[in-house]
């Protein structure tokens, strides 16, 4: 994997998808959670993924770096297939990064330590250049100055912006977002947005299931609208929120907007 | 009216609420049921400090070699001091207590470094003292090798002893607690039931019973003619049962980890190991301070219990020596000295859980 090219947005055309996810069905018990999804990502797209809440929008991206696991249908992350193979799914985690609602930093550690643990302990990096590769990701979430406290002692839309940058210090070439600004104060949603616009900038091939819709407009390619477990409807930004094709995603914008 | 538009200057608090006065009627005096009951305290204190002081330290008698020598009516220490070495040494014989000495200090030595802020190579000095130093320590205390006297294990005895049996058993309870606690919570089946069997049956039968299995009944399983040292038999009965404990203590710091800290270790691809290593366990063994401590401190009490099976630790040494002839009566002296050894440790051990959760904290928050 390359750097990601920060002078220009890439666009979204590509052969090989990044992701491909084909009839896959999930149950928890009983409870039917996703139906019959179909989604194919390619490089560089940047999908947000909106629905009420319930509606499977987390479990489907949780199931993509196999946070939960699937029953039906095939996932595919860059020519891998996931299955129970741990190789597979190692495979997929390394290419596949993840930023979570309660950021889900550890507190014993301190910023820095991190961003560095993954590349020491899984790429088996020397600690040296693991914290040259941290401070160079904590420089562009902006917050190199706090690499040395701890998680704590930081404010949500920081810890959130470290979250995001321990994940790009793995180089990820697809970054997952769940949910990243919900569990933030209103005063700090707009830098972790900004982290995010700029990283979409970048090229980065991105998921994100948020309620900002703003950053939809501006930032997704896609905009995808799930509910009950289905992917109801699946446009540009701009005809989604213009002229939404079905009786759900008209209820559901007239309910958010 | 105008609204009041400079900021009021900080004003000194009244002399009735800082200071010594202030203090006394906050905590002593606020009310007159409170006045009532620091009185009745107070005279509380008063009636049962005075003889004991007047019992332990004025009318004491401290010097001397026998019974004779004390005459004051108060406390004998004489007796504790005449039989100092037997506390300590247990039988183990005169001419080679240097050995016991120098295990215990060289343990000392090693382990200053390891409280001291700057010192770097903590990590393979902790790995020394857990994996080199037994051994080390084992040699001094047996001998039978490097010119050494072969010093019986049925010799070894008071708070050497206590500290030997103690020792093993805090050190290595602790790992087998803590992989019996992840064994309880693994999602193999097998893993999971056997944990929870070993869990459940150490802790359901008392230490007593334990050690009673492991130095009578033992022997009578194991084919006729092999040796299988007593004491070793009794360590291992202790660290079978207190490591049960320390697993559901140690249980009760993974579960108050959540859920994301798993998901965010294994989606930045770490193992179940490394998850558990340097991300669960750290946490996890961080709130259960206490709980760990608290399972050292009654380990450490509970070593007396090897007395009943002929084991002579610190509190079966004492026993012992007010039932010789020359020393009856001084049962009191005994069991107030033991008291005191016993307290200064498990208080030391307290101490020191205390600093270390103080060091660790790092102002928490997911």
């Amino acid at each position: 994997m390359s750097e990601p090219d920060t002078s220009k947005p890439v666009m979204p055309t590509s052969d090989q998808p990044m992701i491909q996810i084909e009839g896959m069905h999930k149950w928890y018990g009983e409870f039917h959670v996703l139906k019959e999804i179909n989604l194919t990502v390619s490089k560089g797209e940047r999908i947000v993924v909106c629905g009420p809440s319930g509606s499977g929008k987390s479990t489907m991206i949780r199931c993509i770096n196999r946070l939960e696991e699937h029953q039906r249908g095939k996932i595919i992350v860059e020519g891998t297939e996931l299955t129970d193979d741990i190789k597979h799914i190692d495979q997929i985690r390394r290419e596949v990064g993840m930023v979570f609602q309660h950021f889900n930093l550890f507190p014993h550690l301190t910023v820095l330590e991190n961003c560095c643990l993954a590349l020491i302990w899984v790429r088996k990096m020397p600690r040296r250049e693991a914290e040259e590769i941290g401070m160079k990701y904590l420089e562009r979430v902006k917050i190199p100055e706090q690499a040395r406290k701890y998680p704590g002692q930081l404010s949500g839309g920081q810890q959130q912006r470290v979250a995001i940058a321990r994940s790009l210090c793995m180089n990820p070439s697809i970054m997952l977002f769940d949910e990243p600004t919900s569990a933030l104060d209103p005063e700090m949603i707009k830098e972790v947005l900004d982290t995010m616009i700029e990283l979409a900038e970048s090229g980065m091939t991105m998921i994100c299931v948020t309620h900002e819709m703003g950053f939809a407009k501006t930032v997704a390619n896609r905009v995808i609208f799930m509910d009950g477990g289905e992917i109801i409807e699946e446009n540009d930004p701009e005809e989604f929120f213009s002229n939404p094709q079905h009786d759900r995603t008209k209820l559901f914008l007239s309910q958010i907007m | 009216m105008s609204l009041h538009k400079e900021p009021h200057p900080d004003l000194p608090p009244p002399m009735t609420s800082v200071g010594v006065i202030g203090w006394l009627r906050k905590n002593l005096f606020s009310s007159a049921p409170n006045t009532v009951l620091t009185l009745i305290v107070a005279y509380l204190i008063y009636i049962s400090a005075v003889p004991l002081v007047q019992w332990a330290l004025i009318d004491a008698d401290w010097v001397g070699d026998s019974r004779d020598a004390c005459t004051g009516g108060g406390a004998c220490w004489v007796f504790v001091s005449v039989r100092f070495d037997q506390f300590m040494y247990g039988f183990y014989p005169e001419s080679e207590y240097w050995r016991v000495n120098l295990a215990f200090g060289l343990l000392v030595a090693l382990m200053v470094p390891l409280f001291l802020e700057r010192f770097q190579r903590k990590g393979w000095l902790s790995a020394f003292i857990l994996f080199i130093y037994p051994f080390i320590a084992y040699t001094l205390f047996y001998g039978g090798s490097l010119g050494l006297k072969e010093v019986e294990t049925s010799l070894w005895g008071g708070l050497m002893l206590t500290l030997v049996l103690s020792g093993v058993g805090i050190v290595a309870s602790l790992p087998i607690g803590i992989v019996l606690a992840l064994g309880r919570r693994s999602s193999m089946p097998i893993v999971k039931a056997a944990s929870v069997v070993f869990i459940e049956f150490w802790r359901g039968v008392p230490l007593i019973t334990v050690l009673f299995m492991a130095s009578v009944m033992l022997p009578l399983f194991l084919p006729e003619g092999t040796h299988f040292d007593k004491l070793l038999r009794a360590m291992i009965g202790i660290v079978l049962f207190q490591s049960a404990y320390m697993a559901e203590v140690v249980r009760g710091g993974l579960q108050a980890i959540p859920k994301g800290q798993y998901e965010a270790a294994n989606a930045l691809g770490l193992s179940y190991w490394k998850t558990m290593g340097l991300i669960i366990l750290p946490q996890a063994l961080k709130l259960v301070i206490p709980g760990i401590v608290n399972t050292f401190i009654a380990l450490f009490k509970d070593t007396t219990l090897v007395l009943i099976i002929g084991l002579f630790d610190l509190l079966a040494m004492i026993q012992t020596a007010f039932t010789d002839p020359k020393w009856l009566g001084f049962s009191i002296e005994g069991y107030v000295f033991a008291a005191l050894v016993f307290w200064v440790f498990c208080f030391g051990m307290s101490r020191y859980s205390q600093s270390l959760e103080r060091k660790l904290h790092t102002g928490h928050a997911r």
